[in-house]
């Protein structure tokens, strides 16, 4: 995959604010995931989040973008609580789920018009250029029914591209990638991470040297 | 474009691909009409008393058929988890959800009951109040209806479960619309009637987005 | 007062706290309750006059009319615990609104059957399409719309949550059901004898009366406190204060 040129000077973004999570506790079911557990993510990091299946990954992924508000403790991003200003916040973090929000009646082109339709300064020639990015070149206009599962997932990840977000927050990007999509993929988190942006990232994948990397590890409670 | 225009625009857009999603409900509304003079009784004065009733609950359970799927395939597809983390209004999203399903069921709907209420030999002056007692009530079943169809989306035979949570909420809309028919047949004054569903209407408009947007929070917290 | 008021709050929400306060509380519900219906039910049964109209049939007004209140007033006392678990996510209202439902709904069943017992004397047959009846027959559809939701989704939050949401829901629309099942019923059936409403009453037929709705006001307080004591024992089987309680005989307290 050709690299974006977008991307290559470095600190695109400027002004990033911390995110930090306070004395966050989280039990499901009668079951405590993680308890009083503090995370400062900074800009320039690339955070890994790890651990066996069921430790609360995805649970401590979502509960930092926003999504999920049943836990004890604060998240805060500029000093103040995410549920507060989270319009602003919102806008300011992109989030990738393991469900990829395609809709596989529609083209990639359609789709990422319509995930991006929240930022209207993103042009539309920056959409072709994106699925070009991700060797979709000449599937634009193809429903995503017809697309592989890792078609698919590129479609999602295409995102990255063209969403202007300081803060990436991705839950098991690497799902369904073949190698190369692997490679791309690990590059792109090494450019945005250079380029002054912050990823917080769940994945069973070891990702190879980015120096910035540091791994947080969810033990399992009984 | 803000996202909630772009979701409008989406799901008409996968309405027109899949003409059955909308044509369905259409083809059973029709059959159920042709039921009754089969059980019945043929005889067109006889038809012509219970038209009114027959064509407003044939109207409401083919509403309830196209409900199922209002909100199913975005959850499991990840498109409502996008929703909310773009920081977007859950309630501005709600009512345009509601208008999509609208706009596929209770519009066309409108339009056909006209011709259908022909074969059921409704009285020629109960035309206009058919019309309008359907423009007004097939909305509020849209609305309320979303209501439903946002509580049971993460369930698994919802279908059934939206049904039995739905239909004593319609009882009122089935009064007054059927009401304004027959009065209209009879040739008595039915404003009155299309009154109350105006005002239901904006009752509707105003409040059930909030608890749809409260019902759609359910089936991201995991 | 605030104060007090909000210290009530925070003990309220507490499942320990409201287990020992019940099992104090619960005889000053279960007594009284058994000697309104006792004393209702013989003075209603025996000793009232009989309708003029009706004649004895009548009597069965002391179990229609108490169940018939009790099934409206529950429902709303439901979604009021609903209300307070979705704002305040006080994990005590949810189960205090999962206990009612059912007692709610059995009530709301019984006014129904004895509607029906009673209609056969009055109309001369078991249904009538009456207006009480009917909204009677919807209110029971959302009792059993919300115990489904309340049972339907795969966490107990989120169920609880969800029947919560219906339960309002439903609240803003009783009173729109009451009023155009009404509406609708006048302009079918003028000039039917509704079963509850009476000129005046009698005072010797009233006293009975009022005795037996605040019998089955203290059944249902009791019921609901047995309830929601049951669903606390459950959901804190793991705590230590209901251990020491199983261990202790008979859970004396």
């Amino acid at each position: 995959m050709t690299p974006s040129a977008s991307l290559e000077q470095s600190n695109r973004f400027t002004h990033f604010c911390d995110l930090i999570a306070h004395n966050v506790s989280c039990e499901r079911d009668d079951r405590i995931l993680f308890e009083n557990l503090s995370l400062t993510v900074q800009k320039g990091d690339l955070i890994q989040l790890v651990g066996p299946n069921g430790a609360g990954k995805t649970t401590l992924l979502r509960l930092m973008a926003g999504l999920n508000q049943d836990f004890q403790g604060e998240v805060h991003w500029h000093g103040e609580n995410i549920q507060r200003c989270y319009q602003d916040y919102a806008r300011q973090r992109l989030y990738i789920g393991h469900l990829s929000a395609i809709k596989k009646v529609l083209t990639p082109l359609e789709n990422l018009r319509w995930f991006v339709s929240s930022w209207p300064e993103v042009k539309e020639a920056d959409l072709w250029q994106a699925l070009a990015d991700v060797t979709l070149a000449g599937y634009e206009d193809v429903p995503c029914q017809q697309l592989s599962a890792g078609q698919q997932r590129r479609v999602a990840l295409a995102r990255l591209l063209v969403t202007p977000t300081p803060l990436w927050i991705l839950d098991e990007p690497f799902t369904a990638l073949d190698k190369e999509g692997v490679a791309w993929l690990e590059d792109q988190l090494a450019r945005h991470v250079a380029a002054g942006g912050t990823v917080l990232i769940t994945s069973h994948h070891a990702l190879s040297d980015i120096p910035a990397l540091r791994y947080i590890e969810l033990g399992m409670h009984k | 474009m803000s996202l909630v225009t772009a979701t409008i625009k989406r799901d008409l857009v996968i309405a027109a691909r899949n003409p059955g999603e909308w044509l369905n409900p259409l083809m059973f509304f029709l059959m159920v009409l042709a039921l009754f003079p089969l059980a019945v009784d043929p005889d067109p004065n006889f038809l012509a008393k219970i038209a009114a009733g027959v064509v407003w609950v044939a109207a409401l359970l083919s509403t309830l058929l196209s409900l199922d799927s209002l909100f199913k395939a975005d959850v499991e597809d990840g498109t409502l988890e996008q929703w909310l983390a773009s920081g977007e209004s859950l309630y501005a999203m709600a009512l345009g959800k509601a208008f999509t399903h609208w706009c596929i069921s209770g519009l066309p709907l409108t339009i056909v009951a006209p011709l259908l209420a022909l074969m059921m030999n409704l009285p020629e002056n109960a035309y206009s109040a058919l019309f309008f007692s359907l423009l007004l009530g097939t909305p509020i079943l849209s609305l309320l209806g979303a209501v439903g169809a946002a509580l049971t989306a993460g369930v698994r035979s919802g279908g059934l479960l939206l049904s039995l949570v739905i239909l004593p909420l319609y009882t009122p809309i089935l009064i007054f619309g059927a009401s304004a028919v027959y009065h209209a047949g009879i040739e008595m004054e039915y404003l009155g009637q299309l009154g109350f569903l105006a005002s239901f209407l904006c009752m509707a408009m105003t409040l059930t987005p909030f608890a749809v947007a409260g019902a759609l929070k359910l089936n991201l917290s995991r | 007062m605030w104060e007090a008021l909000k210290r009530l709050y925070h003990r309220m929400g507490s499942p320990k706290w409201f287990y020992e306060i019940s099992t104090r509380w619960l005889p000053w519900f279960a007594i009284p309750a058994g000697l309104c219906l006792i004393v209702g039910t013989v003075w209603g049964l025996a000793f009232a006059p009989a309708d003029y109209q009706q004649g004895n049939s009548f009597r069965i007004i002391y179990i229609h009319v108490p169940a018939a209140l009790l099934a409206q007033s529950a429902f709303a006392m439901m979604a009021m615990a609903g209300a307070v678990f979705l704002i305040w996510r006080m994990k005590m209202a949810a189960w205090v609104a999962a206990s009612i439902a059912p007692i709610g709904a059995s009530f709301c069943f019984l006014a129904l059957i004895t509607g029906a017992i009673w209609g056969k004397p009055t109309w001369g047959t078991w249904w009538v399409w009456d207006a009480r009846l009917t909204s009677m027959l919807l209110l029971l559809f959302l009792y059993f719309g919300v115990m489904a939701l309340q049972q339907a989704m795969d966490t107990e939050d989120n169920s609880a949550k969800a029947g919560a949401i219906l339960s309002l829901v439903g609240l803003v629309n009783i009173p729109i059901i009451k009023y155009s099942v009404d509406w609708w019923n006048t302009l079918h059936q003028p000039a039917t004898l509704t079963l509850t409403e009476k000129p005046a009453m009698a005072t010797e037929m009233l006293i009975p009366l009022l005795i037996m709705i605040a019998g089955f006001y203290l059944l249902f307080a009791t019921l609901v406190f047995l309830r929601t004591r049951n669903k606390i024992l459950w959901h804190e089987r793991k705590k230590s204060w209901v251990n020491k309680l199983i261990q202790t005989p008979a859970g004396r307290s």
